[in-house]
């Protein structure tokens, strides 16, 4: 293979809990520590694991977001992208736009390969990918918890509600990544230095000429309600009496 | 009134209580129910199962080739085929239609209300975001096609009740060859599901090894409920990860959940959230399990099992 694309969108750090605007607006993401959506991080760890198996020659990493999102480019060029592309852009593009938007790239660099994580996890939409892949008119693998590249095609094994289910696409073809696949490197010193060097090329959203039109009203945010206080009990015996009094029939 | 096509998701032979979920939230968006289409070899007994549930209009059968049947790239082709006569598309936000539906959406060149878990209206619904940590309504504007899938664990499924007709439908579509099933590897169990089980036995780490798993089966087996597994217990080799419970795992609704030495990590509880009543056995009173349990035991979890076995007698 020649290229791999990794799609990276810059998220609220997987360790902050994230609140409520108090109008309902929105979620309050002002000054919050900010990462690698982490799906999409492990999806630049196995481009960089194909590649160290020999199998592509360059990677390319693309996130789509406001200037700000140089500084996870900046950490995928140290894990080990050869360049980076941003796609400029101050509003927030719903997975379709996004898909429009990253099919622009694909056409201009014609990646054999295009990994992306499964889901974001702010916004939970998990169909970045999948849109991509059909936009394309390609295949998609998703939920991959194994990647083995063949030549002309991937075995791919996806962890489905059932288990397991192993699939062959042909090349060129969209996957996404699941948690399991593998565990992202820990960036160097030495390489944060060399990433330095490496291109960040930056495009505005409005030059790709894709359609981006938002679809979808927002109407509000809320937070979920709490379940209710629970009990404690002493031993067993007070347990069951606790689950009879709820309906257990066991 | 608003024309529903519901995808239907099954095994072959089966339709999937997803499907049956998926129907409460059509027949919430609009009362006189929806069409349902099953994707399956023209002897599968699932277009059958399908037509009886309450709600189900009708029932249109697209013979499939091959058990293949479930491949998105497969499969959306042949949805947007029949898209036009519909308002709304919705299918189950399992893994079947969380791969499927934005493929559709795409082709349609609409966008896609993933995890609707409450309906507010024809048009607008809950879903959640950060994983579950807030909860946003969006609405589709109207002339635009509602393309959505369903979260299991917020809808109740629907029993049987109708007898819809049967309509086989060809569609034509070019149906493309790049994507191949090679097979599924399923650590098959003759427990009850775990997204359709009224009980639910779940173990984390305080478990310690895939051998003491086995005495929560024992107990799942006298009690008629299926077994889940943390993050943790799976990441530890203990269970295979399709037991696995929580936002990267299932979402499960049962009316029972108990968990056996589980501490309560974020992702796991987004994954139980919905249950009827949370139980939770942990050694570690200041474990997070604790904050959501409806009933909560501070004790050594292998000695509780013992008990409620012996209890249950």
């Amino acid at each position: 293979m020649h290229k791999i694309i990794v799609c990276l969108k810059r998220v609220v750090d997987y360790n902050v809990r994230i609140r409520v605007k108090p109008d309902g607006s929105g979620v309050i993401t002002e000054g919050l520590k900010m990462s690698i959506n982490p799906f999409d991080e492990i999806a630049l760890e196995e481009a960089l694991r194909i590649r160290e198996q020999g199998a592509v020659d360059e990677i390319i990493a693309v996130s789509i977001g406001p200037d700000d999102c140089q500084q996870q480019l900046r950490t995928a060029l140290a894990m080990g992208a050869d360049r980076a592309i941003l796609v400029q852009t101050g509003t927030e593009l719903e997975p379709l736009g996004a898909a429009r938007s990253l099919l622009k790239i694909v056409e201009r660099e014609q990646p054999e390969l295009v990994l992306l994580g499964k889901q974001a996890i702010d916004d939970d939409c998990s169909q970045t990918g999948q849109m991509l892949a059909a936009l394309w008119g390609r295949p998609q693998a998703t939920f991959a918890s194994k990647v083995e590249i063949r030549d002309q095609s991937v075995r791919v094994t996806r962890e489905v509600d059932a288990g397991l289910e192993v699939i062959e696409v042909d090349l060129p073809a969209v996957i996404t990544t699941d948690l399991r696949l593998n565990e992202p490197r820990y960036v160097k010193l030495p390489d944060i230095m060399k990433a330095k060097k490496k291109p960040i090329e930056t495009l505005p959203l409005e030059s790709l000429g894709a359609d981006t039109a938002v679809k979808l009203r927002t109407l509000r945010h809320e937070t979920p309600a709490p379940r209710g206080k629970g009990i404690m009990v002493k031993d067993v015996a007070e347990l069951i009496g606790a689950l009879r009094e709820r309906g257990l029939s066991a | 009134m608003t024309r529903i096509l519901v995808i239907a998701e099954h095994d072959g032979q089966h339709v999937q209580q997803s499907t049956a979920r998926c129907l409460n939230c059509a027949v919430q968006i609009e009362a006189a129910g929806a069409d349902v289409v099953v994707f399956a070899a023209a002897d599968s007994t699932a277009a059958v199962e399908a037509s009886k549930l309450s709600g189900v209009k009708r029932v249109l059968l697209v013979a499939q080739k091959e058990k293949a049947g479930s491949l998105a790239a497969v499969l959306a082709p042949q949805i947007v085929a029949l898209a036009a006569d519909y308002d709304c598309i919705l299918a189950p936000s399992t893994t079947f239609g969380r791969d499927l539906l934005p493929r559709v959406a795409a082709l349609l060149g609409l966008a896609q209300v993933t995890d609707i878990m409450a309906v507010i209206g024809p048009r607008s619904f809950k879903r959640p975001i950060y994983a579950g940590n807030a909860i946003v309504t969006v609405e589709v504007p109207e002339g635009q096609q509602v393309i959505g899938t369903v979260r299991s664990a917020s809808f109740k499924p629907v029993g049987n009740g109708a007898e819809a007709p049967i309509e086989p439908v060809s569609v034509s579509a070019a149906l493309p060859t790049h994507t191949r099933f090679i097979e599924l590897q399923s650590g098959s169990s003759d427990r009850p599901d775990l997204q359709s089980a009224k009980i639910v036995l779940s173990g984390g780490r305080g478990l310690g090894s895939a051998d003491n798993f086995k005495q929560l089966y024992a107990l799942a087996d006298r009690m008629g409920a299926a077994v889940g597994a943390s993050r943790a217990a799976v990441d530890a080799g203990f269970v295979p990860n399709e037991m696995q419970v929580g936002q990267t795992g299932k979402i499960i609704a049962p009316d029972f959940y108990l968990a056996f030495g589980i501490s309560g990590a974020i992702q796991h509880l987004t994954g139980i959230k919905d249950a009827g009543t949370i139980v939770a056995i942990n050694k570690d009173a200041e474990a997070p399990i604790f904050e959501v349990a409806d009933i909560g035991l501070v004790g050594d979890l292998f000695e509780a099992i013992k008990e409620i076995s012996e209890q249950l007698r």
